[in-house]
């Protein structure tokens, strides 16, 4: 069966908002992931700390280069994931319309592929 | 909204609504039909106008007609007297539902719908269409049944359950373990129908499977301290972590020893063992030490490297709380991995002897595998085209005569 991922990308606008009463909304939180769980569809739940705190690895050169966060020019961050086991992708966007997000932000919602989704070669 | 974003949202709230209207009304089959009533009604009219709060539009509309279904029958009046006395039904539905409750009502419902005086078909229809939200037309299809027929065995069930007076509650606790495991092998069912379907053209039904794993960890949401709950769970989730091999390109069984292990979904070997984990607080019962075995198998590199010795304890101990012929049959094929042909042969005869597996094809493709073994090669290929004639899986149909065809 395929899998959602449900990406979080808040704007720091919309995180800020969310920050403004973090109580609030790690109680709001919580009771979604709840109820996930109980519809047996959630698999992972994690959030992201302040992209200020991360770093990069970049690739464009012959050896890795590291920088300091943050990532400069986007304007939508990927602050957390929900990847759920659900029967359809409309059920996916169902979840994603219910998630507590701050105004503001985006939901992404993008297919996982299983592994039984890899071609084989007939022997 | 189009009929798959109906669908969605009925996935996510059937058993919610059926179980609040049931609560509500005390019937378990009003609630049902009010319930596919409000469903066939979005199917008209969302696509025209989509409601803000489907959810709540859901449950408004099956508690409106669970009061029209109240309100037309005469044998009722005091319950309807009961209800016209509360606030209007078009009031906030929300608080209609207890969030304390609602899980106590879902878990009764599970309850119900796989209660004893059902048959085995209709315990199976209604777990999958009130619980999981499946429309009969998916069911039937997943079942390779005719849509009528899956429709007459959800209202003869309805009908026993009325007829049986059967409360809406959780089983009193002398019940409970008894229930609880008629509830287990309510979704084991359907999990193995969808791992190895019993007939038609296919080997897997992923959908199925992936229903009863569904169902299955709601149930462990509900009942985190039953060890079998988490039991049954790791079997579903190791023995699906291994569908990705078992068929090949063009859909024909890939039997364990030949499956390309690369393949299967590590993740799903993850939960499954996480599962187990849960399941080992207070020793395995039957699901938690097949989900032992399936664990064995999901660390082992290979067949060669697999610690059959371990597995053959387990199919013993297996064997000593839910003594069965097939789990004897299985420990057969360890034995053979762990100790040679010779000594799972004479397993094997005993079965056949005691007939405690008639007609079934699995016994004599074991017999075949067997005698294959030890070069007896004319007794190993009669058995395998035994086993053939037997099996109504043309998938494994077609494997048991290729191999048979090898020892001519």
């Amino acid at each position: 069966m395929p899998k959602y991922l449900l990406i979080m990308r808040g704007t720091d606008e919309s995180n800020a908002a969310m920050m403004a009463d973090i109580d609030e909304m790690m109680a709001t939180t919580r009771q979604f992931i709840e109820e996930m769980v109980k519809a047996g569809v959630l698999l992972a739940a994690e959030g992201l700390d302040d992209p200020g705190q991360g770093v990069v690895v970049d690739f464009s050169g012959e050896a890795p280069v590291v920088t300091d966060g943050p990532y400069g020019e986007t304007k939508e961050l990927f602050g957390g994931f929900f990847l759920l086991d659900v029967a359809s992708k409309q059920e996916a966007v169902e979840w994603a319309k219910r998630v507590p997000a701050a105004p503001g932000s985006k939901i992404e919602v993008r297919r996982v592929p299983g592994s039984d989704e890899v071609p084989q070669v007939d022997k | 909204m189009g009929t798959a974003d109906v669908e969605a949202v009925w996935r996510i709230e059937s058993a919610r609504i059926v179980a609040a209207l049931t609560r509500f009304t005390g019937d378990f089959g009003l609630a049902e039909d009010a319930a596919q009533e409000a469903v066939a009604e979005a199917l008209v009219s969302w696509p025209l106008d989509s409601p803000v709060n489907p959810a709540g539009w859901l449950m408004a509309t099956a508690r409106r007609r669970a009061i029209d279904a109240i309100r037309r029958r005469t044998a009722l009046q005091d319950r309807y007297a009961l209800l016209a006395a509360e606030s209007p039904v078009e009031s906030a539905v929300d608080e209609e539902i207890d969030p304390d409750r609602i899980d106590d009502d879902v878990l009764a419902l599970m309850f119900v719908s796989c209660h004893p005086v059902l048959s085995p078909e209709a315990r199976v229809a209604l777990t999958l269409r009130v619980v999981g939200g499946l429309s009969s037309e998916e069911i039937a299809r997943a079942f390779l049944v005719s849509v009528p027929t899956v429709q007459a065995r959800i209202t003869r069930g309805k009908k026993t359950i009325a007829a049986a007076g059967v409360p809406f509650e959780l089983p009193p606790a002398a019940e409970r373990r008894e229930r609880l495991s008629g509830v287990l092998s309510v979704l084991y069912v359907i999990f193995t129908e969808g791992s190895t379907a019993t007939s038609g053209d296919r080997l897997l039904r992923p959908d199925l499977a992936y229903e009863a794993i569904r169902l299955t960890r709601t149930l462990a949401a509900l009942q985190p301290d039953e060890p079998e709950v988490h039991g049954l769970l790791a079997l579903c989730e190791l023995t699906a972590a291994r569908f990705p091999a078992r068929t090949g390109p063009d859909g024909s069984p890939v039997l364990l020893d030949e499956q390309d292990r690369r393949r299967w979904d590590f993740s799903a070997i993850h939960r499954g063992l996480a599962a187990l984990a849960k399941a080992s607080t207070r020793g395995l019962g039957p699901y938690g030490l097949q989900a032992a075995i399936a664990a064995t198998h999901a660390s082992a590199p290979s067949v060669e490297a697999t610690d059959w010795d371990r597995i053959v304890v387990l199919y013993e101990a297996l064997g000593r709380i839910a003594p069965s012929p097939v789990v004897e049959l299985n420990r057969a094929v360890a034995v053979a991995m762990a100790s040679g042909p010779a000594q799972a042969l004479a397993i094997v005869d005993e079965l056949i002897a005691s007939d405690r597996l008639p007609g079934s094809h699995l016994v004599p493709s074991v017999r075949g595998e067997l005698l294959a073994r030890l070069g007896r090669r004319p007794e190993a290929r009669a058995e395998l085209e035994l086993a053939a004639r037997l099996c109504a899986n043309q998938r494994e149909r077609s494997v048991l005569l290729r191999k048979a065809a090898t020892l001519s």
